[in-house]
């Protein structure tokens, strides 16, 4: 059985904070295929479109006909392990750190042999399940679990290097005007957070989420507006050192697109704060989160952006808006090459119309705070790198996979007109 | 004005005979600005980034570019600025006379009142009142409402409440009483507006900017200090930034206050 | 299929091993070139004598064989550069006796060597191949001893072989080493301490792991009557064979390719395993001895521990075995390692071996492994080497 984590005690002043080290890195462009896949928590592996064969390791060309088409697809995580070892020594500091290391072979019911993670809890030649999971090189890899959930499995070592479980981390959400605050700051702490603190900007004017914030024990506001760049720098030199997981969940929206705005005004607004302010966060955390990714159970873990899903394919009626947010969509995808050297993760979280003020015009479904942040916690707890919250979100990006240009002509012809 | 009165002014000013007073909040990031319904522009806040700070964005200097609305921190309003002036000539900040600028003023004492009550307004009675007192208001000078409610801060200052603020301000008649039977050169006020919180419950709405901007005549709001200032006696200088079609302007406030009323001001 | 060709009138000569270093400051083209130097020598030849060429290392980079033939002034006229590590010496054999032949060449040198810089083994490991950096790596980056641990641990499972079994093999190796001047081990190993050595990847020790090291091997290929012209001591390449990836559908490597070609390679040597008069394995595990002992035909699958529980397996035994200690004991050099015990056998056969020399040595089985792609090892090979006399 897993040994459950306990809270970490007071850092010792006197010791140096442990520089962040890396697994592996490099991999073939075939391979890259198992890290997309983990980024969305996908058990996936290249089958062969010809004869069907599942194939592992990735590769180039079938090795069961030679066919060149090995799409990724979802398979059974399902198999036996047939041997196991215990690393002890390992020329890869990451891995020397962290000794002992359990790996093992494992037969996969749908074919290939596949070297990976064992938790702690499989037992030997047993059944198992396989998860695909990123690493902190941010590289898809494989661990073999138990097919039934143990207690406290999640507190495992090895996995939780691959997550970014909340549990013992304090986290920092950067907006309490936001209407979904309370609820992630509620989920968060029932996931084992171990202190919420809220941004709240322009306390001199009142909102309703702040009562509410205010009594849950556990949560601390303070003040921060993500538009006001000394206003970050200074939470984040008071903070920077204890922020484990950044939830970025500021937000300006405004209905509309260019022609019907007729001014940039909002734009602006939009851009100061869905854009520039993951910036400036980014500019004024990142470094200080960078630099403590291993630094113990409590170490430095993740970087969420709560975006709109419109960020990958633009949404007229919330035009400027979606721009806005494909601009800190293209951010984040800077700062995840940025932070990968340290091996904090950034996970995007791509909502649908949210069910507040702003989208009261638009129809059902949209996404309650408490959906938003369950998909927040879950999508830490299993160290995604992207997270599609919402029936809209997952409509939008699956039409996205299968073609961004048919998606745009969706979503812009309008109705039927004269 | 003689060229020796002007050497005495400074003589004196030099001399603390005449107190320079500043009726002007810092510009601060987190300065209330006034809050519209959402679906409205908005006026920008205050920010501040910095440009270089002595490294490698510039070696030897510091500096930062600054953005605001004309309407941020202490500020003047043009007749511009609202619908009833547009047509008004000279109606921007950078038409107006500069001698519109430099005036005497009056202060109107209503801090007790507004301590107690919250929406307190300015009525004609309460001018009378005054005038009973201090004199009839001269016209061409400017008139400032003195609340303390440039001693708030936070939340206090705007008083948000689920209908909107709640601050002092004036009513229709006494504003149309000071424009149009006083004559002002202009009105201002220690809150965000030259309108009371609740101002646009009036008719018309916003009575203070309807009238005042409608007759060509100025604003000022945000001020500080004014419980430094004599009912009568001192000199205002508000000079707005000279913006091209400006409504309105942030600015430094200053006064000239002769010592003696300064100190008994200050009692 | 036609039959294999016979390599009649192929004989190999003039071995020379580096003394092996742990660490050395030196490339990997100054270990090969001394030991080209070393074979040329002791056969009396200069540079420009040899006419076939052939190199295996994996720290040669960026050069490959062509970029050795100008650095150490050679021309030949067949060259080959063989990038399958622990099957090298073998397989460079096959080819060069296959030149010799056919006329190709008249003297191949084939040499094998690595450096080893502080810290370089842990580059190679990152660049050996792309299944591994893609697959095998990411697990804990336990290299070739992770691998060899799920191999040694299956293969304990499986068929109920110890770590005493594999003790008993590298004590053996140990011995044999302490003859050997160039060994980088020079202390006797105990079966107590093999068995209380600290753990490196379960199930394999300290003691179950070569030692990286710089070295260098080298010997010549050339026709019979060569070597008597140059009255050159030399044994008979008597058959010799290969295979890549044989038995991929196994889930886990029990076997090697040696099984689908072991009957051939003993009808060309015109022989049998009990005429083996001593025998090099791949020992970069003890595992993979165990393996080739039966793939090889020695004993039954899966009963290589009895079968060393029931023999003596140094230089004076009933069963010599990797007679100059082996990668296990002498270390392991890179691409070297491949060649180590092609080299011994050479000595052997011609009792040049000294005090570590195998009585009546006429018969020897020189057997390769190599390559751990991803999970198991690709290459196999195996030849049989016989003595000039031997019947």
């Amino acid at each position: 059985m897993t040994t459950p984590l306990i809270p970490p005690p007071r850092k010792d002043p006197q010791k140096r904070t442990v520089s962040p080290t890396r697994p592996p890195q490099m991999r073939s462009r075939a391979a890259l295929g198992l890290s997309a896949a983990a980024a969305h928590g996908r058990f996936a592996l290249q089958r062969c479109a010809e004869c069907g064969a599942v194939q592992y390791p990735p590769r180039d060309a079938c090795s069961s006909c030679l066919s060149l088409e090995l799409p990724w697809q979802d398979v059974s995580p399902l198999g036996e392990i047939l041997a196991e070892t215990t690393v002890r020594t390992s020329t890869k500091l990451y891995f020397r750190e962290r000794a002992p290391w359990r790996t093992g072979s494992v037969q996969l019911d749908a074919g290939p042999v596949l070297l990976c993670h064992l938790h702690g809890d499989c037992e030997p030649r047993s059944r198992v399940k396989l998860l695909n999971r990123l690493d902190r090189a941010g590289q898809g890899v494989l661990l073999a679990v138990p097919l039934e959930r143990t207690p406290t499995m999640e507190d495992d070592p090895q996995l939780r290097a691959l997550t970014s479980d909340p549990k013992h981390r304090r986290v920092l959400i950067t907006d309490a005007r936001n209407p979904n605050a309370p609820a992630l700051a509620t989920s968060l702490l029932a996931a084992g957070a171990a202190m919420v603190f809220v941004g709240e900007a322009e306390s001199w004017r009142p909102y309703p989420e702040k009562p509410l914030l205010q009594a849950i024990d556990g949560v601390e506001l303070l003040p921060m507006d993500v538009t006001d760049t000394a206003s970050v720098q200074k939470l984040a030199g008071e903070l920077g050192g204890k922020t484990d997981i950044l939830i970025n969940n500021a937000r300006f929206i405004r209905p509309g697109g260019v022609l019907s705005r007729g001014d940039t005004g909002f734009a602006r607004d939009e851009m100061e704060v869905n854009y520039l302010g993951l910036m400036r966060l980014a500019q004024a955390f990142g470094p200080a989160m960078c630099s403590r990714v291993s630094d113990g159970i409590n170490s430095a873990v993740a970087w969420v952006n709560i975006l709109s899903v419109h960020a990958l394919s633009n949404a007229p009626d919330y035009g400027c808006f979606s721009a806005s947010n494909a601009a800190a969509h293209s951010l984040s995808q800077c700062l995840r090459a940025e932070f990968r050297s340290s091996g904090l993760r950034v996970m995007n979280v791509y909502c649908g119309p949210t069910e507040d003020d702003w989208y009261q015009p638009l129809p059902p479904p949209k996404v309650l705070p408490e959906s938003l942040s369950r998909s927040v916690v879950q999508g830490l707890q299993q160290g995604l790198e992207e997270v599609y919250c919402g029936d809209v979100a997952k409509d939008v990006y699956t039409r996205f996979e299968q073609s961004p240009n048919i998606l745009e002509r969706e979503t812009t012809q309008g109705v039927e007109g004269a | 004005m003689s060229q020796a009165t002007l050497s005495e002014l400074a003589l004196q000013i030099a001399s603390g005979e005449v107190r320079i007073v500043d009726l002007t909040h810092t510009l601060d990031p987190d300065f209330p600005v006034i809050i519209l319904p959402p679906e409205f522009g908005q006026c920008a806040r205050f920010r501040m980034e910095e440009i270089s700070a002595y490294d490698h964005r510039g070696p030897a200097w510091k500096w930062h570019n600054i953005s605001m609305s004309e309407h941020t921190g202490t500020h003047f309003d043009a007749p511009s600025h609202w619908i009833s002036g547009r047509d008004v000539p000279n109606n921007s900040v950078d038409e107006i006379p500069p001698q519109a600028f430099v005036g005497p003023v009056a202060v109107i004492d209503c801090s007790a009142q507004a301590a107690l009550d919250e929406d307190f307004e300015l009525t004609p009675e309460v001018i009378e009142a005054w005038e009973h007192q201090h004199g009839r208001i001269a016209a061409d000078s400017w008139v400032l409402m003195r609340t303390d409610w440039s001693k708030k801060s936070g939340a206090d200052y705007l008083n948000m409440k689920s209908d909107g603020a709640h601050s002092p301000g004036p009513t229709p008649d006494a504003i149309r009483l000071l424009v149009d039977q006083r004559n002002i050169r202009g009105f201002g006020t220690e809150t965000v507006g030259t309108d009371a919180g609740q101002g646009a419950h009036y008719t018309p709405p916003y009575p203070a900017h309807f009238y005042l901007h409608g007759a060509g005549r100025y604003g000022l709001q945000c001020l500080a200090n004014l419980d430094q200032l004599p009912a009568t006696g001192a000199i205002l200088m508000a000079p707005p930034l000279k913006i091209k079609d400006g409504t309105g302007s942030p600015l430094r406030v200053l006064a000239m206050v002769p010592a003696a009323q300064h100190e008994g001001a200050q009692q | 299929m036609r039959a294999r060709q016979s390599y009649d009138g192929v004989v190999v000569t003039a071995p020379f091993s580096t003394p092996y270093q742990r660490y050395s400051i030196e490339t990997a083209h100054w270990w090969i070139a001394r030991a080209l130097r070393g074979s040329l020598q002791s056969a009396g030849l200069k540079p420009l004598d040899i006419d076939g060429f052939t190199v295996s290392s994996f720290t040669l980079f960026p050069d490959t064989a062509v970029g050795l033939t100008q650095h150490l002034g050679l021309s030949p006229r067949w060259l080959d550069h063989i990038p399958m590590g622990g099957a090298s010496g073998v397989v460079a054999l096959r080819r060069a006796a296959r030149a010799v032949q056919s006329g190709d060449a008249s003297i191949v040198a084939c040499v094998a060597g690595d450096t080893n810089h502080i810290d370089s083994f842990r580059g190679l490991l990152s660049s050996f191949s792309r299944f591994a950096m893609d697959a095998s790596y990411p697990y804990g980056y336990g290299g070739p001893n992770a691998n060899f641990a799920l191999l040694t641990d299956r293969y304990m499972q499986t068929y109920g072989a110890t770590r005493e079994d594999f003790g008993r093999l590298c004590v053996a190796q140990r011995s044999n080493a302490l003859n050997n001047p160039g060994a980088v081990m020079k202390k006797p190993l105990t079966l107590e301490q093999y068995l209380g050595a600290r753990p490196i990847a379960d199930p394999i020790a300290l003691f179950d792991c070569v030692m990286p090291c710089a070295g260098s091997e080298a010997f010549l290929v050339m026709h019979e009557d060569q070597a008597r012209a140059r009255q050159l001591p030399f044994a008979r390449l008597s058959g010799a064979i290969e295979r890549h990836n044989a038995h991929a559908a196994d889930p886990i490597q029990l076997r090697g390719g040696w099984t689908v070609d072991i009957e051939e390679l003993y009808n060309m040597a015109d022989c049998t395993p009990e005429s083996i008069d001593l025998l090099q394995t791949y020992d970069d595990y003890p595992v993979i001895s165990m393996m080739q002992i039966e793939d090889l035909g020695f004993c039954a699958k899966g009963e290589a521990a009895s079968f060393v529980r029931g023999h003596d397996l140094t230089t004076r035994g009933d069963f010599p075995h990797n007679t100059s200690g082996g990668q296990l004991s002498a270390g392991q050099a890179g691409a070297a390692g491949g060649f180590i015990g092609m080299v011994e056998a050479i000595r052997q056969l011609t009792d040049a071996a000294e005090n570590r020399q195998v009585k009546n040595a006429a018969r020897a089985m020189v057997s390769g492994f190599g390559m751990i792609n991803y999970d198991r090892g690709v290459c196999s090979a195996a030849a049989i080497l016989s003595s000039e006399d031997a019947s």
